[in-house]
């Protein structure tokens, strides 16, 4: 097939455009202008960030949103430095992502040039891959395979620096090239022999349950998890990242596990006799002490990534492979024990120990996450950003289907959450997206309240401030005797008149009279985007808590009367 | 793809393109942290930061590496020693083969394979010692390569216990310098590396 010949990236640009891809975030500069001329012509529509690392944040929602690739364009240098922490947010999810950025040109590469930055060597711990193009002709291949490491398999972030000659260079390109990856290949089935003792395991256990991470999500295995879950009548517990893989508010879920899951799902973790991941990593947050895990219990680990079995826990029975396809194969073989009281006692630790918090006094936060569940019949959208908020937000705010919750978990990255839900308003306008922040991360990314303002997303900025770092004064509080160093946000500005000034409604609510009437006005409002702070109780904590590097059974209900040991976890 | 390099390589039979990073005093003799992993990876810029950062960030401690092209020039042959703890090695080869340049690597310690090093050992040699040094070259094997008023240099190839013996021998008359190639390790039989 004949080509016109075009500039290296034109090519690039229109390999993104046939890739399906309608939106770019990002922010311009001199190594990548030859790229930012080409997307005048293109149908691809451009959304100027006002800062890098928001850009990477919202392709990251628009991602988490639609399981496809977000991408990100920015220029090298400073441009390109400023993305590596959502490049790392991403990674650490497995989030897929591409991201673009400009380079000097290859006759100064290593020259110290202006704004010259080794990008590629930057980011290698953060990538899935990465790519320095040195031949334009490569474009399209690079293209095709960059797409296709980030979104397959585990998926993870896809790093592509293009010199400005490259990107400049006219060719004559050809489109239909294939890729050529003889060292990545993808876990599709597990292996019968392995699934068959899974569902052996499975029949013989008295106390089963099963653990839903992100890998459940991403691979669209809920369907399958619910049959099988119903079939054998075994109880559910899911990873921050997990929300969304099984339904929250079905009743054989117990919900989040871990340093600030439910106490009911704690207690089924620490009591089970097997525990079955699909697509979590046994991460410190849900596991504590490692010594101390289920000790007695079979465990059984489904993942895609080989790498994850034994890396943290040994499993019985592994299966590499993807969870939905193994699922739907073990669904065939599983066989329902007896799980009758394993059941009832579940349901008794969820009547003993529910999920709590003081009804007077100030504003509670969970109050105002349990309003805006109710008013928005739990079908919103909910990004969330770092902190005690996110840990509330993850307790209230059920959710029942894939895609609608966004979280940074693995990297808790502070400043994710009002760029994740422009992503996501993006790749869903007509869906409720709200983005619960804090007082903190919100002010890390606040620039690009602008970016949803120009653009009329009517995303639901929903505050929580407590005028603190709260999540780091609430160790300072229970772990270093109320020396508090370094969490006072003195200085916050007026966030309704911050909203204000960016042309934004602002709503306020400072009493418990004035939340379901301001949530139901501020989930009304569809004029663009708003803001609601929610003045809320400075020093509430939240509970229930399992101490970083403790054992489940150590986990502690409410606030305790005397100073606790300083945790052995690392964070 | 396939350039001069490997042709000359593939013909003579002795790695005519090795590149040693780094070859520690050979006093350190094999321990049970020892460990020799071979890999085949892209032959491209960038893939060994990639393989050494798998290494650097568990904390092990790369003793030798040998780079080559594969008798396939699209790719490289890697030869890898390196010492940590053992319950780490597990994961660091996961973490090889996770990624994408990397077509796999192996572990082989423990493991049938023919194993071979080659030194260059320049030595003090007065010329009254030099009867008693070619004697014990001879036993070794090695080939004098170079000589001079007051210096013999040597060469020696074989296994890695070989090359240490020799050096304990020599070293009472001043080793002035020496470098290794690193070891490099080959699968018995029809096996593949
Ligand atoms: C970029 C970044 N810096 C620091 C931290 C450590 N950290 C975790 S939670 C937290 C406090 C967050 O405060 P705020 O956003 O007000 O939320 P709150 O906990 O008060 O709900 C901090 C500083 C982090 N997670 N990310
Ligand atoms: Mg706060």
């Amino acid at each position: 097939m004949a080509n016109k010949t075009c500039t290296g990236a034109e090519a690039l640009i229109h390999c993104i455009h046939q890739h399906g891809v309608e939106y770019i975030f990002g922010h311009p500069g001199g190594a990548a202008i030859p790229i930012f001329d080409a997307l005048v012509d293109s149908p691809i529509k451009f959304i100027l960030t006002r800062h890098e690392q928001g850009a990477t944040h919202m392709a990251d929602g628009m991602a988490r949103a639609t399981g496809k690739a977000g991408v990100v364009l920015v220029t090298s240098g400073p441009g390109a430095t400023n993305t590596i922490t959502g490049i790392m947010t991403a990674a650490m999810d497995s989030v897929p992502m591409i991201v673009i950025t400009g380079q000097t040109i290859q006759s100064m590469l290593g020259l110290d040039a202006f704004q010259e930055a080794d990008v590629v060597g930057i980011s290698y711990p953060a990538v899935k891959h990465s790519y320095l193009v040195r031949n334009v002709n490569d474009i399209p291949r690079i293209i095709k395979e960059a797409f296709h490491i980030a979104e397959t398999g585990r998926p993870g972030p896809v790093l592509i620096d293009i010199p400005k000659d490259v990107s400049g260079a006219v060719f004559e390109p050809n489109y239909n090239v294939e890729i050529d990856l003889p060292g990545y290949s993808i876990p599709t089935h597990g292996d019968t022999a392995q699934i068959a003792r899974c569902a052996d395991f499975l029949a013989k256990a008295k106390k089963p349950l099963l653990l839903v991470g992100h890998g459940a999500v991403i691979s669209d295995a809920g369907r399958a998890l619910k049959l099988l879950a119903e079939k054998l009548q075994i109880p559910v517990v899911n990873t921050l990242l997990g929300k969304g893989g099984f339904p929250e508010t079905h009743e054989l879920n117990l919900g989040m596990l871990g340093m600030h899951g439910t106490a009911y799902a704690n207690k089924a973790v620490a009591d089970c006799d097997l525990i079955m991941s699909i697509g979590s990593r046994w991460d410190d947050r849900i596991c504590g002490k490692y010594a101390a895990f289920c000790p007695d219990a079979v465990k059984i680990h489904i993942d895609i990534d080989p790498a994850e079995i034994g890396k943290m826990i040994k499993p019985d029975c592994s299966i590499v492979g993807d969870a939905r396809l193994v699922l739907e194969e073990l669904l065939s073989m599983a066989r329902k024990g007896d799980t009758e009281d394993w059941l009832a006692q579940c349901r008794k630790w969820r009547k003993q120990f529910p999920l709590k918090y003081g009804k007077q006094g100030g504003l509670k936060a969970q109050y105002v996450l349990d309003e805006i569940y109710r008013i928005s019949k739990g079908k919103a959208i909910v990004t969330t950003d770092v902190g005690q908020h996110q840990m509330w937000a993850a307790q209230f705010y059920k959710t029942d289907s894939r895609f609608h919750w966004i979280s940074s978990g693995g990297a808790g990255t502070m400043g994710f959450g009002m760029p994740a839900a422009i992503g996501a308003q993006f790749a869903r306008p007509d869906a409720l997206v709200i983005a619960v922040v804090g007082d903190g991360g919100f002010q890390m990314t606040l620039s690009e309240l602008a970016t949803a303002a120009v653009n009329k997303l009517p995303i639901k900025i929903l505050i929580i401030n407590n005028k603190y770092l709260g999540m780091v004064r609430q160790w300072q509080a229970l772990f270093f005797e109320n020396r508090y160093s370094g969490v006072d946000l003195e200085g916050n500005p007026n966030f309704v008149k911050l909203a204000e000034a960016y042309g934004m409604k602002g709503f306020r609510i400072k009493r418990n009279a004035d939340v379901s009437k301001t949530l139901a006005a501020a989930l009304a409002y569809n004029d663009g985007p708003c803001i609601i702070e929610a003045e809320v109780e400075k020093e509430d904590n939240v509970f229930p808590m399992i101490p970083a590097g403790s054992a489940i059974s150590e986990m502690v209900l409410e606030a305790p009367k005397k100073a606790m040991a300083k945790p052995v976890g690392s964070t | 793809m396939a350039n001069g390099i490997n042709g000359i390589n593939g013909m003579n039979g002795t790695a005519t393109k090795l590149s040693v990073i780094e070859s520690k005093g050979a006093k350190a003799i094999p321990s049970g942290n020892q460990h020799a992993i071979s890999l085949l990876v892209n032959n491209r810029p960038g893939v060994l930061i990639r393989i050494a950062l798998v290494f650097n960030r568990r904390g092990y401690n790369i003793e030798s590496l040998v780079v080559s092209p594969a008798h396939n020039g699209k790719f490289s042959r890697m030869n890898i020693t390196a010492s940590g703890e053992p319950k780490t090695l597990e994961q660091i080869i996961k973490q090889l083969n996770k990624l994408i340049d990397v077509i796999h690597a192996k572990d082989h310690t423990d493991e049938v394979t023919v194993e071979k090093e080659l030194a260059l050992i320049k030595v003090n040699c007065p010329s009254d010692k030099r009867t008693e040094i070619l004697q014990i070259a001879e036993h070794f094997k090695s080939q004098t390569v170079d000589l001079s008023e007051s210096t013999l240099m040597l060469q020696v190839t074989g296994s890695t216990e070989k090359l240490d013996a020799m050096e304990m021998m020599l070293d009472k008359y001043g080793i002035k310098e020496m470098v290794r190639t690193g070891k490099i390790i080959m699968a018995r039989g029809s096996a593949d590396t």
